[in-house]
Order: C-alpha cells, then structure tokens, then sequence
C-alpha cells in the first residue's frame, strides 16, 4: 500500500522523524532552563554588553571561537581561568547560544576572568591590532570597530529580551564606540559565577628556590616563552607597555613566582599558572631579572 | 503505443545552470578564507573579513549548490519516475526565481553582517521565510507530480524524495523560529542549552535531509539508468530507507558532547549514531552489489566512476561520523580541523560526486547528444578526486596533531602547550589546504566548460535544428 499511497507514505515518514525529534529534542524543554539548572548569581546583559553580543554575532566571532568549556581536564585547566566547566544555568539569558562548533581561536566562555583589567586595555590593543599582541595570531584587525554605537534599538532590545535596565544603564551607553560595547560583553563573559579564589590560584610550593640560577643556559627557551606570553604587555625588551617595566625588576625570585602563576586581579596582570608549568616560570624569573643576576 | 509523455524540463536545466554559479561562488569563497586562516592580512574588513565571508561559503554550497541541484534532480527524476510531466512549469519557473534572489540576498545580508549566528540557519528571519516558502513551492510542485502519476508504483528514489520534502520543511521551520527586532534583526526563540540543543538537532538533520536523502535518490535513481541494471535490492533499500530516516533525528547532541546538554541525551546520540552505520551502509551495499558482474564500467564509463566513488565516500563518512560521535574521540578532535576534514569528505567527495555524475547524465539526455569530451570528464574527476583528498587527509592530520597538543599536560597536571603553539604547530596545514581547494576549483571549471560544450553541442545538432 505504502508503495501506492503517496500522502499515507508522507503522514507515516513524519510520524517516523518526529518518533526522536520528541524524545531529544521536545520533551528536554521540560526541564533545561527549569529551576534545577539556575544559578542565582548569572544575571542578564546590560544595554551595553547586550550591544556587545550583537556585535559578536555581527562579526562572526563565533565561526572561530567556541563558548562553553567542556568537562574535560584539558578544557578546564585551559579555559577554565577558575571557573571550571560550564553549566547550563550560565546560558539562561543567550538568545541564541554561541558555543560554537570550531576552535580556530581559544574559547571564550570566561575570558572576562582571564583579564581582569577593569579598563579593557588588552582587548582593545588586540582587537585593533591581534599580532601585535599575539604575533602569530590569525585574527582579522577589528579596528574598524572604533566607531559610533548605534543605540537606536538598544532600549527596544532589552524590553524585548526581557531583560531588566535602568536609565543610568542608557546613559552609559552615550559616546560608546562599538569597540566599547564588545569590550564590555568579552568582560562580562564568565564573570557572574561564583569563582572559588583556592581553585583559581595555582597551589605554590612551600620553599620557594628558583633552581635556575645560570641566566646564561635558560636565555634562548625563556626569551622565546617570554616574547610569546609576556612581551604584548610588558614590551619586547621589558620596558613595559600596557603592563609596568620589568628591567631591574627589585621583587624577589619567589614574588615574580606567584605573580606569574597566579596574577594581580586588580592590574589586570593575568594568571599564567595554567598555561606554564613551574620550571617554565621559574626560567622565566630568571629571564626576567637577567641583569640583575 | 501511447505516445511519449512530453517532460517539462527548463527549470531543470535552470536550476543545474545556477547551482552550478552559487557552487563555484561557494568554492571561490572557500579558498579564500582557506588563504585568510594562513594569511590573516587578506581579511578586508568589514565586508570581507573570515567571520562574515564563512557563512557566504557555507550557504552557497548548500543552499547554493546543494539544494539548487536537489530541486533540479528531483524535478528531472520525479516526472521520469512517475511518466507525468511536472504539476505546473510555471510554478517551477517562479521557483527560480525565487531561489536566486534568496541566494543572492543571502551573499549580500551576510557580508553586512546580518545573520543569526546559527550555523546553516543563519539568514535573518525575513530571507528565512522567503527559503520556507520556496521549499513549500517546490515540494507542492514535485508532490502534486507523484499524486497525479501514471505509474502507479513508487521507486525508492520517490519515497527518499518525499521524505527530504517533509524532514527539511519541519527542521528548517523550527530552527528559525525567532523573537524580531526589526527587519534585519531578531532573537531566537530558545535559549542558551535549549538553544543549543534545537540548534544541532537541525544541524545534524540538515546533514540527513539535505546532505543525505536527496543524494540517496539521485543515487538510487541514476546508477541503474547509467548502468542499465536494476537496483540490487529494492526491498534492502526499503528497510535501510526507514532505519535512516529514523534514527538520524536522535543523534543531533554528538555535536555537543561533553557539554551542559543532559548527559542521556547526549548518550542517546552516541548510541543512534553509532547504529546509524547499518542503513548507511545498506545503500553503499545496494550501490556494489548492483555493480555485480559489471565491475569494469569503472573503466569504461566515466559516469559510474563518479556515482561508485561517491557512494564509496559515502561509506566512508558514515563510518568516520559515526566514530567522531563517541565521547572520548570527540573528546580529542571536536572543535579541531578534524571536522571541517570530515564534512569536506562528505560535501565534496560525496555530494558533488553523485551531483557531478548526475550532471552530466542529464546534461546528455537533455541535450539529446553524447558528452562533449569523456576525456574532459575523466580530467575533471581525478582533479576533484586529488583536491578533495588533500583538503581532507590534511585536515585530519592537523586536528590529531592540535588535539593532542591541546589536551597534553605535565606530570603536575598543568598544560604542556599553550594555545599559541597548537596554532602554530597547523600553520602548514593550512597552506596545503588552500592549495587542495585550487585544485578542486581547477576540476570544477573543466566540469564547467564540459556541460556548457554539451549543451552548446545539443543546440547545434541536426535534431534540435529539426524542432
């Protein structure tokens, strides 16, 4: 019959393709997003960051940066920034979700923890110019985003999305660059849940022995290491940049260990002890002081 | 003896035309963001920077290019199949001309940076319901054909062809479904993990209903026409037909392994796809068994070469999905090159393959005259075959090599490298790359220049004068 019956053979072929579209895909709107997944402390965007996001999406960030950090070790340790993995409450207000599906660039679920400075001074070198701060970077220069925000829907949008705002949330928005909103939305990012400061901080050694005393047999790999992660902020030569001069350095070998590892949260000095294991810093303690020594 | 039923074929040769130019447009845009990922200083912002320009890519080569030569195909197969002319030419008429001005404003919107982010559901919600209503038009078109049929039997290729009508309209409808803002503006209507989790469910089945079903027909359809032997098994086709279009719909969370998605769902998807190799490869099996006794048209029709590779690549696809869909080799190569490797095996090896062999079948018989260089053919097959093996064996080797750097770490638990270095570490990959995308796009204009020679051939032969 069904090889004769074309609209039997179509109601049956639906019937068959909603059997696991129900099962997967309708019935879990039970329950994600119900109050089992919500965490208090994750609150919506404001007028600016929500401009951001737009942006984000604008742009296509997301064709090469993911934004959920998966329950693996590696991801955690690499992505993390303290936060661990990501939960399911922490997307409640994304409308519609930027997880990604290619890593081309680093994930972004909490980069607003791997940078802490309050200013943005980072973002804003990178996003106009990537490879001066990443010099193998394959972004495309963002500069372009150094203009006007156009807030005509901004008010429209937060009423649409249901999101709460204030006047004063409006007025921030006055004299922005869309550089500015973006900026704010990669600060926001990751930032609302509960961080625990012992799981952020990289456990240091009791005795802290820099068992690098030789400039000389640590220089090539520790100039290397140090053009790659330090020199964007702290200058090729250490003369400082964004961050402050590290020549002649007079903090001792064990501070510049735990500063490294675990950053200055209010400079915006970010935590390295993830992506460096100990010898690498400590050849980088030595690197760094190597006129002193 | 009847007369022979007068077929309305213009839409299909202007829809092979077009696809065809949103398909070299989809290649073109490709190699250039292949070059920007080497070469960052090719990104012209804003217009034409990767983030923008991916989209482009992706649209055109499946709306484009894939569902451009789908409906050409099913309108060509679907009056064959059921001895009727089309339902109504003019609607298919006005088809086209809606499907290339969706395109086309597709490119453009895009390259303003107006998009949804979602990926394959990325138009804005105006352009999304012009795409629902071509497909509505076109599936009235092709549905009506089979309702007012003269043969009463349905061939397999109809039942995959119906199928894909029904599967891609409810996925299509659903996914897009969105809060608007403005014209060129709006939310979606789910969020965060819903959002994620609709998202991928159309994902995946955009691979089964687009990428899999109406390739599947042309298949079924084409190589016992080429070959002049019948399907090895209907009735095999039947049982896998059934399995697939039912186990497809459960396997969308295997893009999101790992993730905040509840873990059974993401169980569920690992299991489906794993059982999903068993009707995949029905049809691989139904495609040699019918090659039976007659294995050496592989050398001696250029036609069975393109139908057999592709259906091979198709075997193959569905037995690497199938594996990148366990947690713990998802683990290691998700969010790596691995997986643009791996739909390129699949959009270029075996889509365009099948789409490819399928052209020229119907450019012939259109034209009602032999190919314009079998030569040609044979050129442009090994040209597409050699590209697409380099695109994708080095993808896979840049994403084994990235994914185990992202994931080594030292004795102490801390990472081994850091991001930089596993950027750095497929710079040459992506290189190679690029270079395996010219060499498809050099195949694909030799392909281009054979239909067209075809076609021109036709027009000037004694029996179209005649007419």
């Amino acid at each position: 019959m069904l090889e004769k019956n074309p609209v039997i053979f179509i109601i049956l072929a639906f019937v068959v393709i909603m059997v696991g579209t129900s099962v997967t895909m309708i019935a879990p709107f039970k329950w994600i997003n119900g109050p089992g997944d919500r965490i208090a402390e994750v609150k919506p965007y404001t007028p600016l960051q929500q401009e951001g996001r737009d942006l984000y999406m604008r742009e296509g960030c997301n064709n090469c940066h993911s934004q959920v950090v998966r329950t693996l070790a590696a991801d955690v340790e690499r992505y993390g920034n303290g936060g661990g993995y990501s939960k399911s409450g922490e997307f409640f207000y994304d409308r519609p979700h930027l997880w990604g599906s290619r890593r081309t660039g680093p994930d972004l679920a909490r980069i607003g923890l791997k940078y802490p400075d309050p200013k943005g001074a980072w973002h804003r070198k990178h996003m106009e110019n990537p490879q001066s701060v990443v010099p193998a970077s394959n972004m495309p220069s963002y500069a372009f985003l150094n203009q006007a925000l156009d807030t005509t829907y901004s008010e429209r949008k937060m009423k649409l999305l249901k999101f709460p705002y204030t006047q004063a949330d409006l007025d921030d928005l006055k004299g922005k660059s869309e550089m500015d909103a973006i900026i704010a939305y990669m600060r926001k990012l990751g930032t609302d849940i509960p961080v625990k400061k012992a799981e952020a901080a990289v456990l240091v050694p009791a005795v802290l022995n820099n068992p690098y005393t030789d400039v000389k047999a640590v220089k090539e790999e520790a100039e290397a290491i140090y053009k790659q992660q330090c020199a964007s902020c702290h200058g090729e030569k250490r003369e400082g940049t964004l961050g402050p001069a590290l020549k002649g350095s007079a903090k001792s070998d064990a501070d510049l260990f735990k500063i490294i590892s675990n950053g200055i949260e209010a400079n915006g000095m970010p935590t390295f002890g993830a992506a460096l294991d100990e010898q690498k810093i400590w050849k980088l303690v030595t690197y760094i002081k190597l006129d002193t020594k | 003896m009847k007369a022979p039923t007068q077929y309305v074929d213009d839409s299909v040769k202007g829809f092979i035309t077009w696809s065809i130019i949103w398909g070299t447009i989809a290649v073109v845009v490709g190699i250039l963001i292949s070059l920007q990922l080497a070469w960052p200083q090719l990104n012209v912002a804003p217009y034409l920077t990767y983030g923008r320009l991916r989209p482009i890519h992706t649209n055109a080569g499946i709306f484009g290019w894939g569902i451009g030569s789908f409906i050409a195909m099913f309108f060509y197969i679907t009056q064959r199949l059921t001895k009727t002319p089309l339902w109504s030419p003019k609607l298919a008429r006005v088809t086209l001309w809606i499907f290339n001005v969706a395109i086309a404003s597709a490119a453009v919107t895009l390259a303003m940076g107006i998009n949804r982010t979602k990926e394959y559901a990325e138009l804005e919600w105006p352009l999304a319901i012009v795409v629902a209503i071509l497909w509505v038009l076109f599936s009235i078109n092709v549905f009506m054909t089979i309702l007012k049929r003269k043969e009463e039997q349905m061939y397999i290729s109809l039942w995959y062809i119906m199928a894909a009508l029904v599967g891609v309209t409810v996925l299509y409808v659903v996914n897009n479904l969105g809060m608007p803002l403005h014209l060129f503006k709006s939310y979606s209507a789910f969020s965060g993990t819903n959002d994620a989790n609709v998202q991928w469910w159309y994902g995946h089945n955009a691979v089964a209903m687009v990428l899999t079903v109406p390739p599947l027909a042309i298949f079924y359809y084409f190589l016992p026409k080429i070959t002049n032997n019948p399907i090895y098994s209907h009735r095999m086709g039947i049982i896998a037909f059934w399995s697939l279009i039912f186990m497809y719909l459960w396997t969308g969370a295997h893009h999101l392994l790992w993730t905040p998605v509840p873990d059974w769902i993401q169980t569920v998807a690992m299991a489906l796809s794993i059982m999903l190799i068993a009707p995949s490869w029905g049809a691989v099996m139904n495609g040699y068994l019918t090659m039976n006794g007659q294995w050496e048209k592989m050398k001696t029709n250029y036609l069975v070469k393109f139908m057999i590779v592709g259906i091979t690549f198709y075997g193959l696809q569905t037995l690497q999905g199938p594996m990148q869909s366990i947690r713990s080799f998802s683990a290691f190569i998700h969010f790596t090159d691995w997986v643009p490797g791996h739909v390129h095996m699949g959009t270029m090896g075996w889509v365009s393959m099948i789409l490819f062999g399928a052209t020229y079948y119907v450019t012939t018989t259109l034209s009602e005259t032999e190919i314009y260089s079998v030569k040609l053919a044979n050129i442009h097959f090994w040209l597409v075959l050699i590209g697409q093996l380099i695109y994708s064996i080095t993808m896979w080797i840049a994403g084994v090599q990235q994914g185990s750097m992202l994931l080594a770490t030292n004795p102490d638990g801390t990472l081994h490298y850091s991001f930089m270095e596993t950027m750095i570490a497929i710079f040459p990959y992506y290189k190679i790359r690029a270079i395996s995308g010219f060499i498809y796009l050099a195949g694909l204009i030799v392909f281009i220049y054979n239909i067209y020679k075809t076609f021109q051939k036709g027009e000037n032969s004694p029996t179209a004068k005649a007419k």
